[in-house]
C-alpha cells in the first residue's frame, strides 16, 4: 500500500492555478522530493496534504485513508516548516514535547501549576520528557534543551525543529524547504544528516526544495513540478539523464543544458547548427525539434565528422576539476558549454576555433511542445518504481552513457 | 544657531587635524543630541523643578511673597479625607478600567481578526470613542444618564427595573465613570492588539495545528498570548498611565461629588490649586501624582520586559 496517494489534486487561487491536476503515488518509507522554482506549487501541494489548505479538487489519501476531511492533527504527519515556526516563548524541550503534550494529556493536565498535580500527570509528564531527552540525543541537541529559540543559531534552530517533527511517530514527515535559511556549508551537512535520519527512521518523507543539489543527493525519487504541473516523477539520476520534459531538462543541471534547434533530415537524422546528428528521432522529415546536450556529454575532437559542431571559443571557465568551455556556433542562439579535461585542455583561450561532438547517444531529442520526443521514451510520471534506482530502467538505457550528477554548489 | 556651529566645528574637526576624529565624532554627536536635550531640560525637567520648589512652599496663586514651609503641605496631605479620597478612587479607577480595558480589547481585537466580514466597520466603530473629544463625550454621556429624560433609565423603566441616580449616588458614581473610561480607552487597546496580531507569523498557527493544539484555546494559550506579549505590556502602560490622568468626566459630570465619591487625583489637583488657589498645595498632590506615574512606568517596563521579549 502507497504511504501517500494525490489523486488529480487541483488548487486555485481565484482565477490562479496554483496546482493543476497533479496524481502521485509515494511508497512506503520513500523519500520523495518535490523540486520546483519558486511559486510552481510545491509547497501548496505540500500544504494540501499536510491538511493545512484545502485544495479546490482532488483527494488526498495517506496510508489508505482519505484524509481531505482530517484535519492536520489527525492527520498523523510531523512537518518542518521553512522558519522553522518554533514557540519563541517555550525552551526547546517544552517546542519538542508539545506534539505530544497536546496528544498525551487531557485539557485538564495541561492546565498550569494545578494539572501537574492530577492523577496520571505526573507519569505522562515524565514518560513525555524521557522521549524528548532520547530525540534530543539523538539529534545532539540535549544540551540545548533549557534555552529559547532565540537563543539558538540557524542550524540549532533546524534540529529542533526536526526533534519537534520526530517525538512522534508519525506516518509521514513533511519538510518545507528546511534547508533554505542555512548557509551554504551547514547546508550540505543537514543534507546529509536528514538522509541519515531517514534511514534511520525508515519512514514516508515529503521533502519540498527549489534547490536541485538536494533533491538530487538526498531523494529515492524527485518529482519536478512547474507553473502548478507536475512534469516528471523519477529517480536522480533519469530526471537528470531521461528528462521528460525541455522544462525539466533546463532546470536539472549546472551549467544548464545546451540547447540548439534542429530539423529531421530524410535520412532520420537531425540537422543542427553546424552538424548532424545521428539520432533516431522517429519523426517525419521537416519536423522542427531541439536537441539537449549536457555539457559533459560534449568533447573536444579533432577529427571533424558530420556530427562534429564548429566553434569559436568566448570564454574558458577554469573550476580546478573541470574545464567550462564556451563555444559560439553559428546558427545557435546561445554559446554552447561544454565540459573539458583541464589537463589536456590548459592552453585553450578566447578567439581558438574548436570542434567537438557529443559522445553517442547522449542527444535529448524535445519537440515542438517541449515534449520528450524520439524512441524508447517512457511516459512521464509512470507508477511507483520499487525504492532505490532501477538501473535497468528502460529510459536509463535509452539515455545512454552519462556521468552521475556531481554536486552542484560551486556554481550557484 | 547652536546646533549648527557645533556641527560644523565637529565637521571642520574632522576635516582638519587640531582633534582625533574621535574628538570630532563625540562633539557632532553632542551637537545632534543638544536640540532633544535642550527641550526636555526646559520642557520637562525645569518645570517638574519648579514644581518640586513650589510643594515646600505655601505659594498661593497669583501671590507676591511666599515663605518656606518644608513638608508641611504632604503632612496636611496626609490628614486631607479629599486627598485621601483621591487617592483611594484613583486607585481602585486604575484597578477596574486597566485590567478590564486590556482583556476587552483583547477580546474584540480577537473576534475582530477571526471574522472576515465587516472587519473594517467593527475597527472604525470601536475606535471612534478614542478620536472623540472626551469632555464633549461627556455632555453625551450625561444626557444619556439623567435620572428622569435619559434613555439608559428610560429603557431600565421599561424593563421594569430601578432606575437610579448614576451620577448623583455616592455608590454608583465611581463604577459609572469606570464604565465611560472603559468604553474610551477600549478602541485604543483593540487596535494595539490587531496591530500584534497582524505581527504574529501564520507559520506558528500552522505549526500549531500539525502539533496538535487546533482548538481555539490551545490556540490561544500556545500561539496568540504568548506572541502578545510586548504588545500586552504596552496596552496595559498606556492604558494604566491614561486611567491615573482621569479628569474631563470626573470634571464635567461630578466635579468629584456627591462628597467626595468620585474625587481623583488629578480632579483634587486642579480643584486645588487653580479653584482654591492654593498653588504650594496643589504641587505637592502634583509630586505625588508625578512619583506614581513615574515608578508604575519602571516598575512594570521592569518585570514585564523581562518575561515577553523572546529574542
Amino acid at each position: 500500500m502507497p504511504s501517500v496517494v494525490v489523486a488529480g489534486i487541483e488548487k486555485r487561487f481565484g482565477d490562479t492555478v496554483a496546482v493543476d491536476d497533479v496524481t502521485l503515488e509515494i511508497a512506503q518509507g520513500e523519500f520523495l522530493t518535490l523540486l520546483g522554482p519558486s511559486g510552481c506549487g510545491k509547497s501548496t501541494l505540500l500544504r494540501i496534504i499536510a491538511g493545512l489548505e484545502p485544495q479546490t479538487s482532488g483527494s488526498v489519501s495517506i496510508d489508505g485513508r482519505v484524509v481531505d476531511h482530517l484535519r492536520p492533527k489527525q492527520r498523523d504527519i510531523a512537518m518542518v516548516f521553512q522558519s522553522y515556526a518554533l514557540y519563541p516563548h517555550m525552551t526547546v524541550s517544552q517546542n519538542m514535547a508539545l506534539p505530544l503534550v497536546m496528544r498525551q494529556l487531557t485539557l485538564a493536565q495541561r492546565l498550569p501549576l494545578i494539572g501537574r498535580f492530577l492523577p496520571g500527570s505526573r507519569g505522562a509528564r515524565a514518560a513525555i520528557e524521557a522521549r524528548v531527552r532520547e530525540v534530543a540525543a539523538a539529534l545532539e541537541i540535549d544540551h540545548l534543551l533549557g534555552r529559547k529559540p532565540g537563543q539558538l543559531s540557524g542550524g540549532q534552530r533546524q534540529r529542533v525543529a526536526v526533534g519537534r517533527a520526530m517525538v512522534r511517530h508519525p506516518r509521514v514527515f513533511l519538510m518545507d524547504e528546511p534547508l533554505s535559511n542555512l548557509d551554504a556549508k551547514l547546508r550540505v551537512q543537514m543534507r546529509a544528516e536528514i538522509k541519515e535520519l531517514h534511514r534511520r527512521l525508515g519512514i514516508t518523507f515529503l521533502y519540498v526544495t527549489h534547490d536541485q543539489a538536494e533533491a538530487m543527493t538526498m531523494s529515492d525519487r524527485v518529482a519536478v513540478m512547474m507553473e502548478g504541473e507536475l512534469l516528471q516523477v523519477a529517480p536522480p539520476k533519469t530526471i537528470y539523464a531521461a528528462p521528460a520534459d525541455m522544462r525539466v531538462a533546463t532546470f536539472i543541471g549546472s551549467p544548464r543544458i545546451n540547447l540548439l534547434g534542429g530539423v529531421v533530415r530524410g535520412d532520420g537524422a537531425v540537422e543542427v547548427p553546424t552538424a548532424v546528428l545521428d539520432v533516431a528521432a522517429g519523426l517525419s522529415a521537416g519536423s522542427t525539434v531541439t536537441v539537449g546536450l549536457r555539457p559533459e556529454s560534449l568533447a573536444l575532437v579533432e577529427v571533424n565528422g558530420r556530427d562534429t559542431f564548429r566553434g569559436t571559443v568566448r570564454a574558458v571557465e577554469h573550476l580546478g576539476a573541470d574545464l567550462f568551455v564556451h563555444a559560439e556556433v553559428e546558427g545557435a542562439a546561445e554559446p554552447v558549454i561544454l565540459r573539458a579535461d583541464p589537463a589536456a585542455h590548459d592552453g585553450l583561450a578566447y578567439g581558438d576555433a574548436v570542434c567537438f561532438a557529443p559522445r553517442p547517444g547522449a542527444a535529448l531529442l524535445f519537440d515542438g511542445e517541449g515534449r520528450r520526443t524520439g524512441l524508447d521514451v517512457p511516459a512521464p510520471c509512470g507508477p511507483s518504481p520499487a525504492l532505490g534506482l532501477r538501473l535497468d530502467d528502460a529510459a536509463f538505457r535509452a539515455a545512454g552513457p552519462m556521468t552521475v550528477p556531481r554536486p552542484v554548489d560551486q556554481w550557484r | 544657531m547652536r546646533l549648527a556651529s557645533l556641527s560644523m566645528a565637529g565637521l571642520d574637526l574632522r576635516a582638519g587635524s587640531v582633534l582625533g576624529p574621535a574628538r570630532a565624532e563625540a562633539v557632532a554627536g553632542y551637537g545632534l543630541a543638544a536640540p532633544a536635550f535642550l527641550l526636555i531640560v526646559f520642557l520637562i525637567f525645569l518645570p517638574a523643578f519648579g514644581v518640586f520648589v513650589i510643594a515646600v512652599t505655601d505659594w498661593q496663586f497669583g501671590a507676591r511673597s511666599l515663605s518656606f514651609v518644608g513638608a508641611d503641605n504632604f503632612v496636611e496631605m496626609m490628614d486631607d479625607a479629599t486627598f485621601r479620597a483621591a487617592m483611594f478612587n484613583t486607585l481602585l479607577y486604575v484597578a477596574v478600567t486597566v485590567p478590564a480595558t486590556t482583556m476587552l480589547g483583547l477580546g474584540i481585537a480577537l473576534l475582530i481578526e477571526s471574522g472576515r466580514s465587516f472587519r473594517a466597520f467593527y475597527r472604525a466603530a470601536h475606535f471612534l470613542p478614542v478620536m472623540a473629544t472626551l469632555a464633549a463625550m461627556a455632555i453625551a454621556w450625561e444626557a444619556l444618564l439623567h435620572p428622569t429624560i435619559g434613555l439608559v433609565n428610560q429603557l431600565m423603566g421599561d424593563l421594569g427595573l430601578v432606575r437610579p441616580n448614576w451620577l448623583r449616588d455616592s455608590a454608583l458614581v465611581l463604577p459609572t465613570l469606570m464604565v465611560i473610561g472603559i468604553w474610551q480607552n477600549l478602541g485604543l487597546a483593540m487596535v494595539l492588539f490587531l496591530a500584534g496580531l497582524k505581527g504574529i507569523p501564520r507559520d506558528l498557527y500552522e505549526a500549531a495545528d500539525v502539533d496538535g493544539a487546533d482548538g481555539w484555546l490551545d490556540r490561544l494559550t500556545t500561539v496568540t498570548l504568548p506572541m502578545l506579549g510586548p504588545v500586552s505590556m504596552f496596552v496595559s502602560i498606556i492604558m494604566a498611565l491614561r486611567a491615573f490622568e482621569v479628569f474631563d468626566t470626573v470634571r464635567v459630570l461630578t466635579q468629584g461629588g456627591p462628597g467626595d465619591a468620585s474625587e481623583t487625583l488629578l480632579h483634587t489637583l486642579y480643584v486645588e490649586s487653580f479653584e482654591f488657589l492654593r498653588t504650594g498645595y496643589g504641587a505637592a498632590v502634583t509630586l505625588v501624582f508625578l512619583t506614581i506615574v513615574v515608578v508604575l512606568t519602571l516598575v512594570q517596563a521592569r518585570v514585564l520586559d523581562k518575561r515577553v521579549h523572546y529574542t
